[in-house]
């Protein structure tokens, strides 16, 4: 029988096979930042033991920096006492450390692959969930716990038993307003937030092949939120295009070799899939969620579920519209927002930037809207002002802020106000996520774009008749 | 680090029949800021246990006093969301040392096996029984024994096995944890590595 993608990654990083236990699996590439990371590095101190492989361990500070006047101090002493920790752990254990400040900072997903640390066929962990964003290029890709990143660091292996392997096929020419954030909601609503738990997927289809590396990396991040340990898609011709020439991947003979092996990364024929599932692309429509969990998300010009049309269990599903001030039936379209986010490891990246300010252009922000716009780095940040997406931005009444995970997660200044109504491109919508009782609705940069200039949740498809024309 | 043994834990339990609890409910973001493994029991569930002043939410089952124990029963997709670890070591810093669900998130189970909280997966059926013993009786014990895998309503005598790979039970039954194991095989991670290309 053949194997997939998955198998041959995985099967080649099996140091040891322990009976009726997990596998002993080696990690090629390790990413480390400020806030699951001190304990571990405690843990290794406690044990009087050295990090095995400096060389492949990177740390960059993203989740709790502040994304306003990064050269000043940080004031919250907690946040600062994160982020000094992470700067002499890194120092003591000759980590390379791309810390708040530096040319190179940024989140953890998005530097990872910008510099060329991220590269087809490598195992690749992170304390964080969103690490399945690493798979867009035939990585296997997935979070860890702080446990795990001590024993990564430790003896560069974790135990982790082999996962299930499922196959999303989509094929179809999406529609115009159809991003890759709508594909993976779209999935996402389908599998509901548990319905992959167990399995690690991989992406095929045309939709998957015609999209960039940046639409690949979003549509991987969100895998863990159907709770998938990660997803991943095939390595070709558009991921080499990708990778070529950055900071850390492979030159000269050693890219010509690893480019052999490289093309060897996908799913034989014959392959077995535990569990598969094809969709029509053609069928998706800009998505937007209205619950608190990434699965409870439907078409934009889609009315909530009842309880009773749903699967879940009706009480949780009626705590979670309560929650969120919603009623079922009701439509999203035209209900009134406070707050626009723009950023994160999912949408974060210079083309969601750019096709934000392609729908700004042209227009004004509401009034009362609040927007944080936060680019996922510092080389994103240099993008947007060369491609002189700012000046757009600026005209049409936003303001760019500085890279971190920010409001995606709140555990800087940048929270949501109790009450609020908030359109995020980030990955969770979870009760309080972007701060104490906000409520967020999760959709794609052209949505956020839209509902920014409108003020309400808005179809963008409507703002794009005239941009296309 | 090492934990303590698992064997056989008796005890009434905590009752939270609510689906798919994500990791942020369980400890929000704002409360990971610390940099030693102390204090996060304190942030157990904040947001549904405290209003915005400090002041317990009386109606959230953690301020009930009437309901103790070492196990957490929790509704299905239990520990979604979030990787972090926090979640794990608040639910154990509150005072659990097992969570019984019908269903768990992947990261959350292992990071809870790594810290020596027991993960009882248990069918939709035996968790409803679990819930309505402690909705007939708050004070109801339960039995869970990691040598059989067997989890027992000692009011009833209902009982129901549970999964969990042979290699992480004989962790628990020791207080074993990876590294020890990881760092008894360094020579062969290291071989190994000689024959990784990047």
């Amino acid at each position: 029988m053949g194997k997939t993608l998955f198998d041959k990654v995985w099967d080649s990083h099996v140091v040891r096979k322990i009976e009726g236990g997990p596998d002993v699996f080696f990690i090629d590439r390790h990413m480390v930042h400020e806030v699951t990371s001190p304990v571990a590095f405690l843990g290794i101190k406690n044990r009087g033991v050295e990090v095995l492989y400096p060389k492949k361990t990177f740390a960059t500070a993203d989740h709790n920096t502040p994304t306003i006047n990064q050269h000043l101090p940080v004031q919250d002493p907690l946040s600062a006492g994160q982020l000094k920790a992470l700067e002499e752990n890194a120092k003591e254990y000759g980590i390379s450390h791309w810390g708040l400040g530096h040319e190179k900072n940024g989140i953890v997903h998005v530097v990872g692959p910008e510099y060329g640390i991220t590269l087809p066929g490598a195992t690749i962990v992170c304390g964080d969930s969103h690490t399945s964003t690493h798979g867009a290029f035939g990585a296997i890709a997935f979070g860890i716990g702080t446990s795990e990143v001590e024993m990564v660091l430790a003896t560069q292996c974790i135990m982790q038993p082999k996962p299930k392997k499922m196959k999303i096929n989509i094929n179809g020419q999406l529609q115009k307003g159809v991003t890759p954030k709508d594909v993976a909601l779209f999935i996402i609503s389908q599998l509901t937030t548990s319905g992959a738990t167990g399995y690690f997927v991989e992406y095929a289809g045309d939709v998957f092949e015609n999209m960039t590396m940046e639409g690949r990396m979003t549509v991987c991040n969100l895998s863990i939120e159907m709770g998938a340990r990660g997803g991943m898609i095939a390595p070709d011709q558009t991921t080499f295009d990708y990778i070529e020439g950055r900071e850390f991947t492979p030159k000269g003979a050693d890219w010509d070799k690893a480019m052999e092996y490289w093309k060897t990364l996908k799913t034989d024929d014959d392959a077995v899939f535990d569990k598969e599932f094809n969709y029509d692309g053609s069928q998706i429509e800009p998505m937007i969620t209205y619950g608190t969990n990434p699965g409870m998300g439907m078409g934009i010009s889609g009315s909530i579920p009842t309880a009773e049309q749903q699967d879940g269990n009706p009480a949780t599903f009626k705590k979670s519209l309560t929650y969120m001030d919603f009623n079922e039936g009701d439509s999203m379209i035209g209900k009134k927002i406070d707050y626009v986010f723009i950023g994160s490891c999912t949408n974060g990246r210079i083309e969601d930037f750019r096709a934000f300010a392609s729908l700004v252009k042209g227009h004004k922000k509401a009034d009362h809207v609040t927007a944080w716009l936060v680019p996922g780095s510092h080389k994103v940040e240099a993008a947007i002002k060369e491609e002189g997406l700012l000046d757009i931005l600026n005209e049409a009444g936003f303001e760019l802020r500085e890279p971190g995970c920010s409001a995606c997660l709140a555990m800087n200044d940048d929270k949501v106000p109790a009450g609020k109504l908030a359109v995020s491109t980030s990955n969770r919508n979870f009760e309080g996520r972007q701060g104490p009782g906000s409520r967020t609705l999760l959709a794609s940069p052209l949505v956020a774009a839209a509902s920014a200039v409108t003020g309400v949740v808005t179809d963008p498809r409507e703002l794009l008749e005239g941009v296309m024309a | 680090m090492a934990y303590d043994k698992f064997e056989i834990l008796t005890s009434s339990a905590v009752p939270l029949p609510i689906e798919n609890v994500d990791t942020d409910q369980i400890i929000p973001a704002r409360f990971l800021k610390a940099t030693k493994r102390e204090g996060f029991g304190d942030n157990l569930f904040r947001d549904w246990r405290y209003n915005n002043d400090g002041s317990p939410k009386e109606d959230f089952i953690l301020n009930n006093p009437i309901y103790s124990g070492k196990i957490l029963v929790g509704g299905k997709n239990f520990g979604s969301g979030s990787s972090r670890e926090h979640a794990a070591w608040a639910v154990y810093d509150y005072g659990f040392r097992c969570v019984i669900s019908s269903f768990f998130a992947d990261i959350f189970k292992n990071n809870c096996l790594n810290i020596g909280v027991l993960p009882v997966q248990v069918s939709a059926e035996f968790l409803d029984k679990v819930f309505k013993a402690i909705e007939a009786d708050p004070n109801a014990q339960f039995e869970v024994n990691l040598q059989e895998q067997k989890v027992t309503i000692l009011a009833t005598g209902e009982s129901e096995g549970f999964d969990i790979n042979s290699y992480k039970k004989g962790n628990m039954l020791n207080g074993f944890d990876d590294i020890d194991y990881l760092q008894n095989m360094k020579g062969e991670i290291e071989q190994f590595a000689e024959t990784r290309p990047f």
